[in-house]
């Protein structure tokens, strides 16, 4: 019998400032050595539970504890939070935030310094942990060298040189491209095997933490643990879309032709599922699921004509881009971090002059145009909704941009009630925008934006930091804006996304345009998804395996069918 | 568009190879003997020793070239605002007047005045190649820890190596936050009326102290769920200890600094007075 780490019983916890408890009758053990994934929805309580672990909770964010909760046999309610921490390691969201040293080595140290190791001894620590991450060749690094992968390795690394008992990951692949996330998993995995720590991983993207086995995996929804149970038995349930939890999209294919899905044939991975008879369906859905794709012709709305940009003398981001959008087109722009995608945003809209070549709209040169004339034709969202909002209430904030252009108030108004409805925020326009969830926020923003009745509107990362419900929503609601005619581009290296909704990918890489086709035959190219940091799709590896010739079609014919499937 | 700014470059020379902690001790008790005194003899002299450092240090003159122009205006802008605000204030100090030219109205050139103003001149020349070494020559991540071994409570030390690491990742929120503000029409140039602009320049700041705190907190949680705080004491991973070179130039410092004074006062003011009374 292994010892217990953490042994939840009975335990609830309810915020100060909420009127419900967030976690109710939580039990759970964890043992020594174990690797657990806890999946949830937002707003599920998984990060409360995580809080509770790590300390944070009462520490950081008081409210009510009931039941218990012991780490290392020791009550939490007992120890402080410098004691949580001797024990328990946290890896949060957000690698920028919590890089509080000048350089990597210095990251590494914090925990030292902070426990008064003599700096004999720290440098000795911070090289193993270094190496032990794979970092080692970058500890005079600053974090603005670094890519965001390289910033996680360094958290982790200033987290193992603690020696704790308990890793506790949350959220590992929010803000990491699908290769560097791959990694992640791979090196947790690594780590957790040759130290032997009990490894907590709290996420939403189940496909991509399965990339390595874990021994199992809790849901939780609404505060509740609505099952434990080894992934295998957990992907043959029928519980997780119920929950909001996307299920691996080679499963889905699978249930789409037809083969049930059942713990014996090792669902958990897709290079380990058995398809024996499965393929032959497989195979029999794919031809009988022939959807003609419907080509349209998009007359060109934005073009880039041969622009080339540096921020510095002699180191361009971009060269030579050409590149044309059409009118009523979603398109998707991809690649790693530093390929220019957010330099050619910041030139569309003139925050930025290409040092040469010419961008056009409807045919028209529109380089002498300022940053706001721009902005009446294009609109641009950033990442960060709260980079955007300035004013306090909905109705302002929307306002804003319509009161500046000197509108009437009547006007003002009737166009933004017009555009509240349709971005579903009629409801709260006369809320404030702080009791709005990060989701809404992001809305106002567009909404904003919307509001000045652009011809095309360019999102840097809709659907970051959401879980697949408001993924959804989300792209649903682009796809409405769509269907009336508006053209929009995302910047964006979330795969599904660029699958589901994206009628073409354009691939920058260096800061050249290495590819500009649909997405299923850019994610089929082997070449194009190493440079540009994305990972091949489980179903293209589906369609290999069941020996289909044309995986790229195989992997088009499943988004339609997907599509009808769900919009019914 | 990015100016090369005061920052700090690895390099090996006697000077870079001194601690934090001596760059800046030497730093405040260069700039307070130099801002006592106004002996035109010990001015002098410490010019030259500060000359002496700024060459052994190799240090590129592109790296501070912007900030020396910038230094350099505002030493003139400072220059003319005595002279217009007191132009006899040599006079005053001296106790004698010999005049060079009339200009205009209560304007008139003095020997004194030209003495006087030479001598704060010298000040800045003293004081800036000191001032410069120290930020071009000390590596951030040493500053903190140098604080800390000069007595500084740690937590405020570390607030120091703190605002160095984020003051980029402001500066890009910043830049974001103005980017979208200007697109949505909100505009800070010249172009706008000053109380709008104003107005303006608080919406764009609205955002961005949103957005900061909002790091703070985050930060804050990362470095307590590292043990931040739960000791009284705090060892550094950067930090060097004291070695005889330290020990010589600190001792240099002292000298120097005991000198100056002792000069400076030795005739009962701050002056020195090269003028015949009259």
């Amino acid at each position: 019998m292994k010892k217990a780490v953490i042994e939840f019983a009975d335990f609830g916890f309810q915020y100060r400032a909420q009127k419900e408890p967030t976690l109710h009758g939580i039990t759970l053990t964890i043992t020594e050595g174990e690797k657990v994934l806890i999946v949830g929805p937002s707003g599920s309580g998984k990060s409360t539970l995580a809080h509770c672990i790590n300390g944070l909770i009462p520490f950081a964010y008081s409210g009510e504890m009931t039941g218990s909760l012991r780490i290392m046999g020791q009550e939490q309610q007992e120890m402080s939070i410098a004691e949580l921490s001797d024990r328990v390691g946290t890896v949060l969201q957000d690698p920028d935030g919590q890089f509080v040293g000048l350089t990597v080595g210095e990251d590494i140290a914090f925990r030292l310094e902070n426990d008064a190791i003599p700096q004999a001894e720290m440098l000795e620590k911070v090289n193993a942990a270094a190496i032990a991450v794979d970092i080692h060749e970058f500890l005079s690094s600053s974090p603005q060298e670094l890519s965001g992968g390289q910033k996680q390795k360094t958290t982790l690394g200033g987290v193992l040189v603690g020696d704790v008992d308990i890793l506790l990951f949350d959220e590992p692949l929010a803000s990491l491209d699908p290769y560097t996330g791959k990694k992640a998993i791979e090196l947790i995995d690594r780590v957790q095997r040759e130290g032997g720590t009990t490894v907590i991983i709290i996420e939403h993207r189940l496909e991509e933490v399965l990339h390595r086995a874990v021994d199992r995996i809790i849901v939780m929804d609404e505060g509740h643990i609505v099952a434990d149970l080894p992934a295998a038995e957990l992907l043959s349930a029928d519980l997780l879309r119920n929950v909001g939890i996307r299920e691996p999209l080679y499963l889905t294919a699978l249930k789409y032709a037809g083969c049930s899905i059942t713990p014996d044939i090792n669902p958990q991975h897709i290079d380990d599922v058995r398809l024996d008879e499965y393929a032959g369906k497989l195979k029999v859905w794919y031809e009988n699921n022939n959807i003609q794709p419907t080509s349209l012709e998009y007359p060109p709305l934005l073009e880039l004509r041969n622009v080339t940009f540096g921020y510095e003398k002699n180191r361009p981001v971009l060269q030579e881009l050409t590149l044309r959008i059409g009118k009523g087109e979603m398109l998707s722009i991809a690649g790693r971090n530093g390929a220019g995608k957010s330099t050619l945003s910041k030139l569309i809209c003139g925050f930025y002059r290409p040092t040469s070549g010419t961008i056009w709209m409807n045919g028209r040169d529109i380089g002498p145009d300022s940053i706001k004339e721009r902005a009446d034709r294009i609109g641009f969202v950033m990442q960060n909704p709260n980079h955007m909002i300035s004013k306090t209430l909905l109705y302002d904030e929307v306002a804003l941009g319509l009161i500046l252009r000197g509108a009437s108030v009547e006007h003002i108004r009737e166009r933004v009630h017009a555009i509240l409805k349709v971005c579903g925020l009629y409801a709260f326009r006369s809320w404030p925008i702080s009791a709005l969830s990060y989701g809404q926020k992001k809305r106002v923003t567009i909404a904003s934006i919307l509001v000045l009745e652009p011809e095309i509107i360019i999102l840097d990362e809709p659907t970051a930091a959401q879980d697949y419900r408001h993924y959804n929503e989300m792209m649903e609601f682009l796809l409405t804006l769509v269907n009336q005619g508006m053209t929009v581009m995302m910047i964006t290296h979330d795969m599904h996304l660029m699958l589901e909704y994206a009628q073409r990918t354009i691939v920058l890489a260096g800061g050249v345009k290495l590819a500009d086709d649909s997405p299923e035959r850019v994610l089929g190219d082997t070449e194009v998804v190493r440079s540009a940091n994305l990972k091949e799709t489980s179903l293209f590896t589906l369609a290999l395996r069941s020996g289909l010739d044309q995986p790229s079609e195989f992997v088009r014919r499943f988004i339609a069918y997907d599509r009808r499937v769900r919009g019914r | 568009m990015k100016a090369n700014m005061l920052t700090f470059t690895k390099q090996d020379s006697p000077i870079h190879r001194l601690t934090g902690a001596t760059k800046l001790i030497i730093f405040v008790v260069w700039s307070v003997a130099a801002m006592i005194t106004y002996d035109t003899r010990c001015l002098a002299v410490m010019l030259v020793f500060s000359l002496f450092p700024f060459i052994l240090s190799k240090v590129k003159f592109r790296d501070y070239a912007f900030v020396l122009s910038l230094i350099l205006l505002f030493f003139l802008l400072n220059q003319l605002a005595i002279f217009i605000f007191s132009p006899l204030e040599g006079v005053r100090i001296y106790g004698s007047r010999h005049d060079i030219v009339h200009l205009a109205g209560r304007y008139t050139l003095t020997w004194e005045q030209l003495f006087y103003q030479f001598n704060i001149a010298l000040k800045y020349a003293v004081v800036l190649p000191m001032a410069l070494l120290f930020l071009l020559t000390t590596d951030p991540s040493e500053f903190a820890a140098s604080l800390n071994r000069l007595g500084v409570n740690y937590k405020i030390a570390y607030s120091v190596s703190l605002a160095l690491r984020y003051i980029p990742d402001v500066q890009r929120d910043y830049e974001n936050i103005s980017f979208s503000a200007q697109a949505r029409g909100i505009d800070i140039s010249r172009k706008e009326k000053l109380s709008r602009r104003v107005k303006n320049i608080i919406s764009i700041l609205m955002p961005l102290i949103l957005t900061s705190i909002e790091r703070i907190d985050k930060i804050s949680t990362a470095m307590e769920l590292r043990g931040f705080g739960r000791k009284t004491k705090r060892t550094w991973y950067k930090t060097r200890p004291f070695s005889s070179q330290d020990y010589i130039a600190l001792g240099l410092i002292a000298l120097i600094a005991i000198a100056s004074t002792v000069i400076t006062f030795y005739d009962g003011s701050r002056f020195y007075n090269l003028f015949e009374p009259n």
